[in-house]
């Protein structure tokens, strides 16, 4: 029986990290939001590894924190253990990557929800998508409640018509042993939406006290702690190591022995599975002369056993799994608690949708997440923030938030995704982003705090903060600038206690500073009135004089960049119609319908001679 | 005027008037860049020069106050210009090799090389030229930009399309490292050094450096292809000389047997120079003079490095021409029948390209063929000498450039992701040259050659 259950400004499908980010920002924003969730268990679940961040999604992290998300702060209460990655490298690559207490984490994701303002949570599995004249109006559950709304974001994950493989059993579930959303899939259908199928697995979990640790190199966390929110200066926990061992050729053996009974090489699953995650059977296929893996045991939380076997992701039957797993160093008497499977799952055509999430098909209705054919925590809720915050918006009538290429890896990753589709689950890297060494994630909050703020996501008093910080900021690299060195017998013995060369004439501490051997803090003795400040403003001002020629460079680069971002193109465009323009190009653009040239001149067979084309087709419009 | 823009040049010869190269320079700093470079001989500043008068003086490289060549200057300012921007012409009249140093050496005052079919829109976007030629504008882009693509992969010699396809992969492959490392800093992959990249860096160096010189010093670059006009009294080969070069060099009557002796003359087609002879018409002939003559022809056709064969498209071929033919090297051969315009209702052979030089079809067909003939690598240069076009030779010399700075972030000790920019740039701009883009190709290797991921 159906039954009116209510009207909500904006509603949630799905409380995983997308979906959490995404209901937080439009109740932030004062929105009427309803998050609802098939298990109120599975709240900010994380089903598969228990990290966050990492290369790309440490710096994807810092700016949903920037822009005032929960995902910081959140990793920030329940990490128990942290490094920061690349540190031999530059400012620019370094990751920050947390372990967490997966209960602690979704135990307090769920306590914000809850707490929120204007956001009610609520188990229910919605089923139908009801839309009136291209516009989304509500969302049927499948008790009967149809709630009305005024924009909707999906963040389903990969439970749409999941299906589970472990070996020749296959089954349909939905991750970590929940049910599967059956359903939507129709409903998305029935709106016009193509969809595809993904894959993508998780090795075993197994019982700690069966590991003999003895047997593996420890993998302790960093003595400083670096928390990821902006928020918070510091952070005192007790860490807890991971583990590293390595599989060896007598479990290469089995694997092969027991190959056909791997439903990746038997046909049965045909989703197209990532890259950059391979099973451990495509492993030692692929790179048959490696004669071992990596493995890095990783604990679950402090208040279990359960541990995560990285490395070992496999959909090989769960008999051949426990083979395998038994003849790695220190797991010849393991237990299983779960076992490893592949998830199969539908997900949209990203090139659906515009750059602030929004379907190019149905108004007001959003995507994030693994919907859209990407993966990892961190990508879903930077997508969750924006389509939430878009959301949001739409409802109020006002402009979405659009984050390009140069505001940060969020843009990247939504520009990627949505101009060039993508035929695996798509994961972040640094080398994805062409303007790295200006997007670092010590610098997100700069790029994208007064984004947040103009949202209304981030506090006054956050906002003085920020303020005071750059202010700061700025202020120590003038005095730098202004502040001579001068040569003689006092700084030549400092300067030569850290192997560089004394000086000839007196320079600036700017120039100083830019040395190779030199760095901020090493260089305190030669400047005695240094002022007190905090590491995060003593972190920008080095970066910012120490890199100033390739930030400068790639600020070109930028500069060259917006000239065409700018360049808006009319929705009615006909490619069809534009002489000149080659059919391959008239095609792709007409599929993608891209906002501006820029995003044009981004889409495969679209060539920079087809854009002035285009350019010149839209000025003889004006004429 | 779009005062954002920034200024641009490109060698533009479409007049094919004999040894003439013409440097076009349109933008904000068109006249002061060429004022750097520009010593008048009456003492005269560009800048204040007069507007659309011929200078004459010399170009100046002011760096090491070298001359390169001798040249006559224009300037016009904007809007009376075809651009309507500011615009200079440097006519220079020694050659192809002196008209690209001088853009060398104004590109490197920090003017972009124009892209294919920017100046014509450039005149467009400035509201020169009027609405109902905005397709046409269109179509020369396209086109324009479709050729010089089509110029640089398919006809691409051999072995300069090897050569770059070796320093494209030099490129990809420090980027493969380099990116590996970056992203995967926790697996057991090839570690990434500073003596692989810089070894990386000086192969790809070399490489295009390599080119560059052959190019240069190629004889074909100098002096010009040799290119000899060769076939039978009358059929129109002094004709077709005197309309390549636009000017009546040679004698031409109905009379077979017109020309005795062998004329040269130098023109440039596209930006390649070539110098053509005339010959005398071949035939078994008792006239002493007209005898040592056809020798002199034949000689040339096999010294030559460029034969166009003519023939008189109204007529059968006849046995004469057929054992002429059956003497020559083929891959080194445009066989041509003229006078089409007198050979209407006779079915055309495929081989052959028809021509008319008294109504002037397929003659740009012929110019565009000549070009490729030697851009396609069917002219054999001396050893290792590989054509470029000006347009190649400029992305080839910024790639340079890119190798050159990534070396130098390098040596003031910046670490990878810093003169990963620069490789970047460096790959991006070779692969102008092939017209593929670098996206997606590091991404794919990586995960072709490591095994990363959890
Ligand atoms: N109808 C027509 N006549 C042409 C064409 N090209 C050349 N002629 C005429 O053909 C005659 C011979 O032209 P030339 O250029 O002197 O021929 P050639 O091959 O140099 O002759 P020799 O020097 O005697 O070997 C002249 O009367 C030209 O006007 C053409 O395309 N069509
Ligand atoms: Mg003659």
């Amino acid at each position: 029986m159906e039954y009116q259950a209510g009207d909500f400004d904006v509603i949630v499908i799905g409380a995983g990290h997308a979906g959490c980010e995404a209901a937080l920002a439009a109740a932030r924003k004062g929105l009427e939001t309803l998050l609802l969730t098939i298990n109120l268990d599975s709240v900010a679940m994380m089903p598969c590894n228990p990290a966050i961040g990492g290369t790309g999604k440490g710096q994807l992290v810092r700016e949903i924190d920037a822009l005032g998300g929960e995902m910081g702060r959140n990793i920030d209460a329940t990490m128990i253990q942290v490094k920061m990655l690349n540190t031999g490298k530059g400012p620019a690559v370094h990751s920050l990557r947390a372990q967490a207490d997966k209960k602690a984490y979704q135990q307090r994701m769920k306590e914000v929800i809850e707490h929120q303002e204007h956001l009610i949570l609520r188990q229910q599995e919605a089923v139908e998508l009801t839309a009136e004249n291209g516009r989304i109006t509500g969302v049927k559950v499948r008790t009967g409640a149809v709630y009305g709304c005024g924009a909707c974001v999906i963040a389903t994950g990969t439970y749409l018509k999941g299906k589970i493989f472990i070996g020749d059993v296959s089954y349909d579930g939905g991750p970590n042993g929940l049910f599967p959303a059956e359903e939507l899939s129709g409903s998305l259908k029935d709106l016009g939406f193509p969809l595809q199928r993904f894959k993508t697995g998780t090795p075993a979990r197994v019982d700690k006290k069966s590991l003999d640790f003895t047997k593996m190199i420890v993998q302790p966390g960093d003595e400083k702690i670096v928390p990821f929110s902006f928020e918070n200066d510091r952070i005192d926990i007790e860490q807890v190591p991971c583990w590293l061992t390595y599989t060896n050729p007598e479990a290469h053996q089995i694997i092969m022995d027991n190959l056909d009974r791997s439903p990746l090489y038997t046909g049965d699953v045909t989703g197209i599975g990532p890259r950059y995650c391979p099973s451990i059977e495509t492993k030692v296929m692929r790179f048959a002369d490696k004669n071992r893996h990596q493995i890095f045991i990783e604990p679950e939380g402090l208040n279990t056993n359960e541990m995560y076997v990285q490395g070992m992701s496999s959909c090989l039957p769960e008999d051949v799994q426990i083979a395998v797993y038994r003849c790695v160093p220190g797991m010849e008497d393991v237990e299983f608690m779960r076992s490893a499977y592949a998830i199969e799952y539908d997900c949209i055509y990203p090139t659906d949708l515009t750059a602030s999430l929004e379907s190019k098909r149905i108004a007001g209705l959003f995507f994030a997440g693994q919907i859209n054919g990407t993966s990892g925590y961190e990508e879903a809720g930077a997508q969750g923030i924006v389509a939430g915050i878009n959301a949001a918006d739409y409802v109020l009538g006002q402009e979405p938030l659009i984050l390009s290429r140069a505001d940060g890896y969020t843009g990247v990753l939504i520009d990627d995704i949505i101009t060039k589709g993508t035929l695996e689950p798509y994961r972040m890297m640094t080398s994805r982003a062409e303007y790295r060494l200006l997007l670092r994630q010590d610098n997100a909050d700069q790029r994208l705090t007064p984004l947040g703020r103009e949202q209304g996501l981030i506090s006054d008093e956050r906002w003085e903060h920020f303020l005071a910080k750059q202010k700061q900021i700025d202020e120590e690299i003038y005095r730098l600038k202004h502040l001579i060195v001068k040569p003689g017998e006092a700084s030549a013995k400092i300067l030569e206690s850290l192997s560089a060369s004394p000086l000839q004439n007196g320079i600036s501490f700017e120039e100083l500073l830019r040395r190779p051997e030199i760095t901020y803090e090493n260089s305190r003795g030669l400047d005695p009135e240094r002022p007190e400040l905090s590491e995060w403003v003593t972190q920008q001002v080095e970066v910012r004089i120490k890199y100033d020629g390739y930030i400068k460079k790639q600020l070109q680069q930028v500069e060259r960049f917006k000239k065409l971002e700018r360049k808006r193109l009319p929705e009615q465009i006909d490619y069809s119609d534009i002489k000149g323009l080659r059919i391959e190009a008239a095609e792709k653009l007409t599929e993608i319908r891209p906002a501006t040239m820029g995003q044009a001149s981004r889409i495969s067979g679209v060539s920079p001679a087809d854009i002035s084309v285009i350019q010149i087709y839209l000025e003889s419009l004006k004429k | 005027m779009n005062s954002n823009q920034d200024t641009i040049a490109a060698i533009s010869t479409g007049t094919g008037s004999a040894g003439i190269g013409i440097i076009r320079i349109s933008g904000p700093d068109a006249v002061g860049t060429a004022a750097s470079l520009f010593v008048s001989a009456t003492g005269k500043d560009l800048r204040t020069a007069e507007a659309s008068k011929m200078y004459y003086g010399r170009i100046r490289n002011p760096q090491d106050d070298s001359v390169i060549d001798e040249v006559l200057i224009v300037k016009m300012n904007g809007p009376h210009s075809y651009t309507a921007e500011d615009v200079v012409e440097i006519n220079c009249h020694g050659g192809i090799v002196p008209t690209r140093r001088i853009l060398e050496l104004v590109l490197a005052q920090g003017v972009r090389h124009a892209d294919p079919g920017e100046f014509t829109k450039r005149a467009f976007l400035n509201g020169r030229i009027d609405l109902t030629q905005a397709e046409s504008v269109m179509d020369v882009i396209t086109a324009k930009s479709e050729k010089a693509l089509e110029i640089s992969v398919g006809q691409l010699s051999g072995s300069l399309r090897d050569k770059i396809r070796e320093i494209d992969s030099q490129i990809i492959d420090m980027l493969v490292l380099i990116e590996s490392n970056l992203d995967y800093p926790e697996y057991e992959i090839e570690q990434l050094t500073n003596e692989k990249i810089t070894s990386g860096i000086e192969n790809a160096r070399t490489l295009a450096q390599k080119i560059l010189e052959y190019g240069r010093n190629s004889y074909l670059m100098r002096e010009g292809v040799r290119t000899a006009i060769i076939g039978k009294p009358n059929v129109g080969k002094s004709s077709l000389l005197n309309l390549l070069l636009g000017e009546e060099r040679a004698i031409v009557t109905d009379i077979p047997g017109t020309t005795r002796d062998v004329i040269h003359e130098a023109i440039l087609i596209g930006d390649i120079p070539f110098v053509i002879t005339d010959t005398a018409g071949i035939r078994e002939t008792e006239d002493q003079v007209e005898k040592i003559g056809v020798e002199r022809s034949l000689s040339a056709a096999e010294s030559a490095d460029l034969i166009l064969f003519l023939r008189d498209a109204s007529k059968d071929l006849d046995d004469d021409e057929a054992a002429v033919i059956g003497t020559l090297d083929r891959n080194k051969t445009i066989f041509i029948a003229n006078k089409s315009d007198k050979a209407e209702d006779v079915s055309r052979e495929t081989n052959w390209n028809y021509i008319s030089v008294k109504t002037g079809e397929g003659i740009e067909d012929l110019k565009e063929r000549m070009s490729r003939a030697v851009t396609g690598g069917s002219v054999e240069g001396s050893g290792n000498a590989v054509m470029l076009n000006e347009r190649q030779e400029n992305l080839l010399r910024q790639t340079i450039q890119r190798l050159d700075d990534a070396r130098r972030a390098i040596d003031d000790g910046l670490s990878a992701e810093f003169y990963s920019v620069d490789l970047t740039e460096a790959g991006e701009t070779l692969r102008q040259i092939t017209g593929e883009s670098l996206g997606e190709d590091v991404l794919d290797t990586i995960f072709e050659r490591f095994c990363i991921g959890k």
